[in-house]
């Protein structure tokens, strides 16, 4: 177990290591002269009006949500596609139904207009 | 050449135990140095390949391409890179700052851990664990995180915009594509890699999963485009409508981590679709000279990648409304019948063979039909739009 996941754990150190690295040469070699202009928010010429953190569409909120679902779903079909060998009918009926279920849900918010993008 | 090339790895660390070090330490300083080499990898195929995608798009466009620096242009990624890293770096006023700079970081970060699992040859893989195609989606998703913690951060309503998109985009096109990237575990019965790539092993390259389920395989190469940020999907950067998305507000260095995450994405991408569907590291003699493997692996991700690369260099970007109604309406319902189909014709119980013509013959009619109710459906919706004007051609 150690064996197979020692890689991973030292490469994520590296990984992780490497651009920090390279954006501190960076930092050593570049110019460091900010002014406010230079700092604005870039846009059309005009300053930005209001808050850049605004609200913002439910829409995105509604994909995100299905999205959840979705994955979530893939995320339990993986270890039944592994197993797919050794589980008996009943199971593979289990996961017909799973997957008929959810796709009831994706009618459901097709027929809703949810995945409409207005 | 006959040989096995993790007998090298297994003398290296005979050499390490032998010259008085504990098999613990060993263990660890073999890594480190498996670790680095994967990162010296990545960083070469980048610079490689950032240099072989502009000469490519430059030709496809009829220009020539980077051709100043060193032959043929080969040093201009190395020169680009030099000139960002003595870029000043400017960080927006009333910018989140920890999310700012740490964004860069987790975009290129995500892209090196998914080297971890990508098997180059039999054996030559980083850490081959059992769950290995479970790993890079998660990875995939750490990706996807990095570019919207650069939209939210960036305080500019551009960026955020972009980071809305990567939300919209990635998430939904990532449904797809795990269900195309599960049809191959199903039929392999591993999530291991190199599982899944000995599984394609027989009758000499009809053992491809391209041959067996070409829809899947289609499915895959269209949520890639998606996930890679490419054209005709490059909707979270579109540079006439948001600018540039998520990376405006980055300059200096920090600009060209996310450029080399994008570019090195579409080789995992490449990379991963060669494992999964066009038999990895297989071909003729590769049993007799493992060493072929690495020669085979890269050939394939390397038409992959051209394939990618025509197509960013080729066609126009589409709609988000198109696209997202491409994603739920057609890809989504279209890879849950393929798996239903597929899960019921494996418990049939058949010789192999049947297995895989009638999975073949269910791809088939699952494309066919979906084309068919898409091309339905288009007639009906608003999309389909008549040419309001028709040009008068000049007869000659």
């Amino acid at each position: 177990m150690l064996d197979q996941y020692g890689l991973i754990g030292v490469l994520a150190i590296i990984a992780f290591l490497f651009p920090f690295v390279g954006v501190g040469i960076a930092w050593m070699l570049r110019p460091k002269r900010p002014d406010p202009i230079k700092k604005s928010t870039y846009e059309c010429g005009i300053e930005t009006i209001g808050d850049a953190w605004v609200q913002f569409r439910a829409q995105y909120y509604l994909i995100a949500l299905i999205f959840v679902i979705f994955d979530i779903e893939v995320i339990f079909l993986f270890p039944f596609a592994v197993a797919f060998e050794q589980v008996g009918l009943f199971a593979v009926f289990e996961a017909i139904l799973f997957v008929v279920i959810l796709a009831g849900g994706l009618i459901y918010a097709w027929k809703k207009n949810a995945l409409e993008w207005q | 050449m006959n040989i096995d090339l993790r007998v090298i790895g297994e003398a290296f660390h005979q050499f390490l135990i032998n010259i008085g070090l504990t098999s613990g330490q060993a263990s660890l300083i073999d890594w480190i140095f498996g670790a680095l080499i994967l990162l010296v990898i990545f960083i070469v195929l980048a610079i490689l390949l950032i240099w072989f995608e502009r000469k490519l798009a430059g030709r496809v466009q009829d220009r020539l391409g980077p051709n100043r620096v060193g032959p043929f242009g080969l040093i201009q990624p190395i020169a680009d890179t030099l000139k960002l890293f003595t870029k000043e770096d400017i960080t927006p006023a009333g910018a989140d700052r920890i999310t700012f700079n740490l964004a860069p970081t987790l975009a290129v970060f995500s892209i090196v851990m998914a080297f971890a699992v990508i098997p180059f040859a039999d054996k030559v893989i980083g850490t081959d664990i059992n769950v290995g195609v479970v790993y890079l989606m998660a990875f995939a998703s750490v990706s996807s995180m990095s570019l919207l913690m650069a939209g939210w951060a960036s305080n500019n309503k551009y960026a955020l915009l972009g980071g809305f998109r990567v939300v919209a985009q990635l998430m939904s096109y990532e449904i797809p594509m795990a269900f195309a990237m599960l049809l191959p575990v199903l039929l392999a019965g591993t999530m291991r890699m190199n599982g899944l790539v000995e599984a394609q092993g027989q009758f000499f390259g009809l053992g491809w999963n391209i041959w067996i389920m070409p829809a899947a395989f289609i499915i895959y190469l269209t949520t890639a485009l998606a996930e890679g940020e490419r054209a005709p999907f490059d909707l979270l950067e579109a540079e006439s409508e948001i600018v540039a998305g998520y990376n405006i507000e980055y300059s200096g260095l920090k600009f060209a981590w996310f450029y080399l995450a994008f570019f090195m994405n579409t080789w995992v991408l490449s990379a991963v679709a060669t494992t999964l569907f066009l038999g990895g590291w297989q071909g003729p003699f590769v049993s007799q000279v493992p060493a072929l493997g690495v020669v085979y692996f890269l050939g394939k991700t390397i038409i992959m990648f051209v394939i990618f690369a025509w197509i960013r260099a080729t066609f126009p970007r589409l709609r988000i409304d198109q696209m997202m109604s491409f994603c739920w309406k057609v890809l989504v319902p279209m890879v849950l019948v393929l798996f239903l189909l597929t899960a019921i014709i494996l418990k049939l119980g058949l010789p192999t063979i049947a297995v895989w013509l009638l999975i073949l013959l269910s791809n088939v009619a699952v494309f066919v039909i979906a084309l068919w109710l898409l091309g339905k459906g288009l007639e009906k919706s608003k999309w389909a739009s008549k040419r309001l004007f028709t040009p008068e051609i000049p007869r000659l």
